[in-house]
């Protein structure tokens, strides 16, 4: 288990490590945290002759935070994100999420960007960023362009993004005032990529659901949002139709059999984990525990 | 006075080295040494028509490439039986490097030996080797089928078939008033320990020698098996095992055809060569154990006493059988556990796939036949609704009737009988400890609050401690240091605390003077090694027995020194004193002195020991024709037969109703090894072995397709449980002395892994109300049983709300 050869390089700036990207074209793969693609490496799935490693870029590690959005650099660890006291305030969403992802060491070599790049539909990142309507910052040869998740995402591993494109950050949405937000999965094993896996988003006007939303893990083949709204708008808490919701999710989902479980296991499991999920979203008063 | 050790909870002495990354490990060792790395077979059966290495021999670093046609000597020879058996008709072994042919994925076919383990693998990328796909024979079904052989002159894939009966087993089912049939399965699993196998050679070209390290259990096994192979006296090979991070079984079975070559391309060489299990290798090329599948007839009266039990199973032995049939030897004699079975008849089918070899992984067979026996025991309480404990109760041996005998041949060839348990007790500190009687009141109260919950049993007996032999070797340096010697290797269970604790009291010494090394030829030769729970049976009553020849020879000394009788006198913390007079005393270290005539003053030992000088007889040579020089001694200890330990453990589960997850809330053991050296270290073992037997109920399974290929392969989803999977163990002990030896001591290493997926199979059945035949299971293969059992069809397509 160890990789086949590659030419390490180790980039600077955003301009060097795109030029070095636009030098080595598909034989190229950008290094973050490793932690997808290591293993890859040393298993020899792929053996990419240049490694444009991004970890001595300058400018990637903030997170920013400003009235719209919650800016995540590449560089930015899991770990960091769930630490950041601001970020959580700003989008609970994020700190509830990211705190399923792997396992604390795993968290902390392992970036949130990273992991929208690597565009695993098992990945609990991803299905934020279409939630909350992120927006993938990307740089290229001609320059900057944005791609907004919805784009993003178009197959299991697979993305929008071009073998010379950096994602230099993520700008995930926040949501208007009076709404929660919950998340919940179910792994074989704590921290396991999820068997099925549910992020919600709830606003409330007074006692009655104004709009909901949801996105899916490990059930979608690329992350999508499944609007409530038109089952739920004007119910009001506590008299939910979370049946109607549950078939809702059943008839979204599309999930696959393996070896951990049968696809109608996990459908069913989604579903459930979305009744839950808006059951406790809707009683919990703190404003997006979870 | 030294305080007592034995039976103390004393810290492990070797955790601070080992915690603080200080162990030395064999992949720790060999700077500089060259790297061997494999080809490994992708198909499970295939003739090998050509193997191309000319690309490989153009990459810079690459130092040799060898086939099977490159071995030489014995070494070309297939891979020895370790274990042969008169039932095992057809006994099949690897090469070292596969010839013609190969009969699993992983089976190793190129063998190439560079600079690096990074040069060897992109070697490796660059071999071709052509197969002829043949059709690959997986899982029990596919082999008793025998539409497809694995190996050609093995008819119906059946390695060996062995029937033992006690009693008249038909008569006794025909006049039983109840009968009841049971099918079984259980699935593969593996040891998996965190470091994998390892090897390092190294070749000292001026005296034709070699030093040979291993991550190995069995050191001494390895040295005779190399020394055999590469045609070397057994003088000039020594095998050193370094700390070992884990075994369970797996490396008891040896050589592995790496411990055959690695040595071997060294010599060739004139190089040190290492190679490093990788984790993907451990799985596709070490062995696995569990795969079974089983069919038990019971007949019983109406009271739930067993009145004659006939089982009949089938046993996946993987490609090879190298380490004979030991493994369903275990199941079909251990199977009884505390019970009397009335008439008693087993037969097994031991058979081949085109899958990795098994072999025992700890537990060894025990768990397949526990979970044989104790699902039988809960079907019998439902059958007669009667309560689960008092069935097992009402079947129990009882403490008057031992020693007990089986009258069943056990896997040393030596008759199956208990020394001593008691299982009524230890039943009643089980109810008590896990709250048996107050159990429906806790169900009903959690079905009040949406609940479910289930309440599971299981009962075992493990013959520990087999033989033939192991040895204890004792020194006493002048500076006082006491070093002790036992040839079986140590893998992590805390051998240097309790044989420490076993010399230091035996010898009367302060512990922190004890220093043990295990599994190092140099320092004792002859040994067995470490398997069968034998560890702290066979080592410490052998260095038990040398502390005592140490203990008589350093009396006998000081009391000519001090001229008074040795029956006078004492030792405690290193000082030999005259009871009652501790005025008249001499240390320990100063009889080391004493004890050889040849007496350099170096030490200040030696010289407070020339007060002691004394007259010597001119007529005497310096040393007795009767003695030795220095203050040591050996013995070796040597059973006339197993002990056998014993424990029943209990579970709390919780299932989800919709989404079938499943919880252990409370995990109960009641453990009797008889006479505990340590019981923090018991309790740990029992952790360690529950915390395998969950993986093996819930989460671990070898998942191979219908083409052999293992689908699982790596620790991303062969599901290990974590430490959030375990539940915290609650153990109470019982302890029944063992009369089989000096310390009354029976093993514990196992014990917690053999009853548990009986265990949670049981409380999941009571749970949910669910006849459980088949484990692991997870919660979707639970879902999926409920869906099957729903009677309301809807439910049954949509699963249970
Ligand atoms: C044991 C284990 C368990 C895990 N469990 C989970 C889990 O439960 N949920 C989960 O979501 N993830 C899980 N992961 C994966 C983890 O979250 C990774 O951190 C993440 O998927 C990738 O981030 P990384 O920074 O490590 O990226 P890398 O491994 O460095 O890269 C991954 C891929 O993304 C590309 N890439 C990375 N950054 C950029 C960038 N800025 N621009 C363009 N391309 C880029 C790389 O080229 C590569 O193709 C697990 C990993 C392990 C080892």
């Amino acid at each position: 288990m160890k990789p086949a050869p590659f030419v390490h390089h180790a980039p600077r700036t955003v301009d060097e490590a795109v030029s070095v990207l636009g030098e080595v074209g598909h034989d190229g793969k950008v290094l973050a945290g490793g932690q997808s693609l290591i293993p890859v490496l040393n298993m020899r799935l792929a053996s990419p002759g240049h490694l444009v490693d991004i970890n001595g870029v300058a400018g990637l590690g903030a997170v920013d935070i400003t009235p719209e959005h919650v800016r995540v650099g590449a560089l930015v660890r899991h770990a960091g994100l769930e630490r950041h006291g601001g970020a959580a305030a700003a989008l609970p969403l994020l700190r509830q999420a990211v705190r399923n992802v792997a396992h604390p060491a795993i968290r902390t070599r392992g970036t949130t960007v990273g992991s929208i790049a690597h565009a695993d539909p098992a990945g609990e990142m991803p299905s934020v960023a279409v939630l909350t309507g992120a927006t993938v910052e990307v740089v290229g040869p001609s320059g900057p362009r944005e791609i907004p998740a919805a784009d993003f995402f178009t197959g299991p591993l697979e993305t929008t993004l071009a073998p010379d494109e950096l994602v230099v950050a993520v700008r995930f949405g926040r949501l208007p005032a009076g709404t929660r937000t919950w998340f919940t999965e179910s792994a074989r094993r704590s921290g396991d990529y999820a068997l099925a896996g549910v992020a919600l988003v709830v606003t409330l006007d007074g006692d009655a659901v104004a709009a909901a939303r949801a996105s899916f893990v490990s059930v979608t083949p690329v992350p999508d949002v499944l609007d409530l709204t038109d089952l739920l708008a004007g119910r009001t808490v506590g008299d939910l139709p979370l049946d109607a919701v549950a078939e809702a999710v059943r008839a979204h989902v599309d999930p696959e059999s393996d070896i951990h479980a049968s696809a109608d296991y996990r459908r069913m499991l989604a579903a459930e984990l979305t009744r839950r999920a808006l059951a406790a979203c809707t009683t919990d008063h703190t404003e997006g525990a979870a | 006075m030294s305080t007592r050790q034995f039976g103390e909870r004393v810290q492990r002495r070797e955790d601070p080295r080992l915690l603080t990354g200080n162990g030395r490990y064999v992949d720790d060792l060999g700077r500089g040494a060259l790297h061997a790395a494999f080809v490994r077979s992708p198909h499970a059966h295939a003739r090998i028509t050509d193997i191309d290495i000319a690309d490989a021999w153009e990459l810079a670093g690459v130092e040799a490439i060898y086939t099977w046609e490159d071995l030489d000597g014995r070494v070309a020879d297939p891979l020895p039986v370790l274990i042969p058996h008169p039932a095992m008709t057809h006994a099949r072994t690897g090469h070292c490097l596969a010839k013609d042919a190969v009969n699993h994925v992983g089976e190793a076919v190129v063998m190439v030996v560079a600079r690096d383990r990074y040069v060897a693998e992109d070697a490796c990328a660059r071999i071709t080797v052509t197969y002829e796909s043949l059709p690959a024979v997986v899982g029990v079904d596919r082999a008793r089928e025998g539409a497809h052989l694995v190996h050609d002159d093995v008819p119906g894939n059946v390695a060996a078939n062995l029937r033992q009966e006690v009693g008249d087993v038909d008569a006794a089912l025909a006049a039983a008033p109840n009968t009841l049939t049971l099918e079984l399965a259980i699935e593969r699993s593996a040891c998996m320990p965190m470091e994998g196998k390892g090897v390092y050679a190294r070749w000292d070209a001026d005296e034709g020698s070699l030093r040979l390290f291993s991550s190995t259990q069995t050191s001494t096994g390895v040295r005779a098996a190399v020394a055999a192979k590469l045609g070397m006296p057994l003088a000039k090979v020594e095998v050193v095992t370094p700390d070992v991070g884990g075994g369970f079984g797996v490396k008891i079975v040896h050589p592995w055809p790496e411990e055959v070559l690695v040595p071997w391309a060294a010599r060739a060489l004139g190089r040190d060569v290492k190679w490093t299990e990788d984790r993907r290798e451990h799985f596709v090329s070490s062995a696995h154990e569990r795969g079974q599948l089983q069919e038990v007839t019971v007949g019983f009266d109406d009271d739930g006493r067993l009145l004659a039990l006939d089982v009949r199973f089938w046993h996946d032995n993987g490609a090879y059988t190298p380490y004979g049939i030991i493994v369903p030897i275990i199941t079909a004699t251990q199977l009884l556990g505390p019970y009397k079975p009335g008439a008693y008849r087993v037969e097994f089918w031991s058979l081949y796939t085109n899958t990795v070899i098994v072999t025992p992984y700890r537990g060894a067979g025990r768990p397949q036949g526990c979970y044989a026996m104790e699902r039988t025991m809960d079907a019998i309480a439902a059958h007669l609704g009667l309560d689960r404990a008092e069935v097992r109760s009402r079947n129990f041996i009882q403490p008057d009737e031992m020693p007990y005998d089986q009258g069943l041949m056990f896997q040393d060839g030596r008759p199956l009988k208990y020394d001593s348990g008691d299982f009524p007790a230890s039943l009643a500190k089980l109810k008590d400890l896990v709250g048996w009687d107050d159990f429906a009141a806790y169900r009903a109260q959690a079905e009040r609050e949406g609940r479910r919950v289930g309440l599971g049993i299981g009962c075992y007996v493990e013959g520990t401690g087999v033989g033939p032999y192991e040895g204890g070797h004792v020194q006493v340096e002048t500076s006082g240091r006491v070093n002790v010697a036992t040839g079986l290797t140590t893998q992590g269970q805390g051998h240097q605390t309790i044989l420490a604790q076993i010399v230091a009291d035996e010898l009367g010494v302060p512990i922190e003077d004890v220093h043990v090394t295990t599994g190092d030829t140099r320092r004792m030769a002859y040994a067995v090694g470490t398997f069968a729970s034998r560890g702290a049976v066979m080592s410490g009553n052998a260095v038990a027995l040398a502390s005592r020849v140490v203990r008589a020879k350093a009396l006998r000394i000081a009391a000519e020194a001090l001229e008074v009788s040795a029956d006078d006198l004492e030792i405690s913390d290193g000082v030999i004193s005259v009871k009652g007079a501790p005025g008249t005393s001499i240390d320990l270290k100063t009889v080391a002195v004493l004890s050889n005539p040849l007496r350099y003053a170096f030490d200040t030992s030696a010289q407070a020991a020339t007060q002691f000088a004394g007259t010597f007889d001119p007529d005497k040579p310096p040393v007795a024709d009767d003695d030795e020089p220095g203050l040591e001694g050996q013995d070796f200890y040597s059973p006339t037969q197993a002990t056998f330990a014993n424990g029943m453990h209990a579970a709390i589960v919780e299932t989800d109703p919709v989404t079938a997850e499943i919880r252990i809330l409370r995990y109960c053991v009641v453990h009797d090894c008889g006479v505990m050296v340590n019981p923090l270290i018991v309790e740990g073992q029992v952790h360690g072995g529950v915390a395998q037997g969950v993986g093996g109920a819930l989460y671990e399974r070898m998942v191979y397709d219908e083409g052999g290929q293992l689908l699982n392969a790596s620790f991303m989803d062969f599901l290990i449980p974590y430490a959030s999977e375990v539940p915290t163990v609650e153990t109470d002990h019982l302890e029944t002395p063992s009369p089989l030896n000096p310390l009354g001591i029976k093993g514990a290493g196992e014990a917690g892994t053999i009853p548990v997926s009986a265990v949670i199979a049981s409380a999941i059945e009571d749970a949910e109300g669910l006849t459980i035949r088949s484990m692991p299971i997870s919660p979707a293969e639970l879902w999926e049983l409920r869906r099957q059992h729903s009677p309301d069809p809807v439910t049954a397509q949509e699963g249970p709300r």
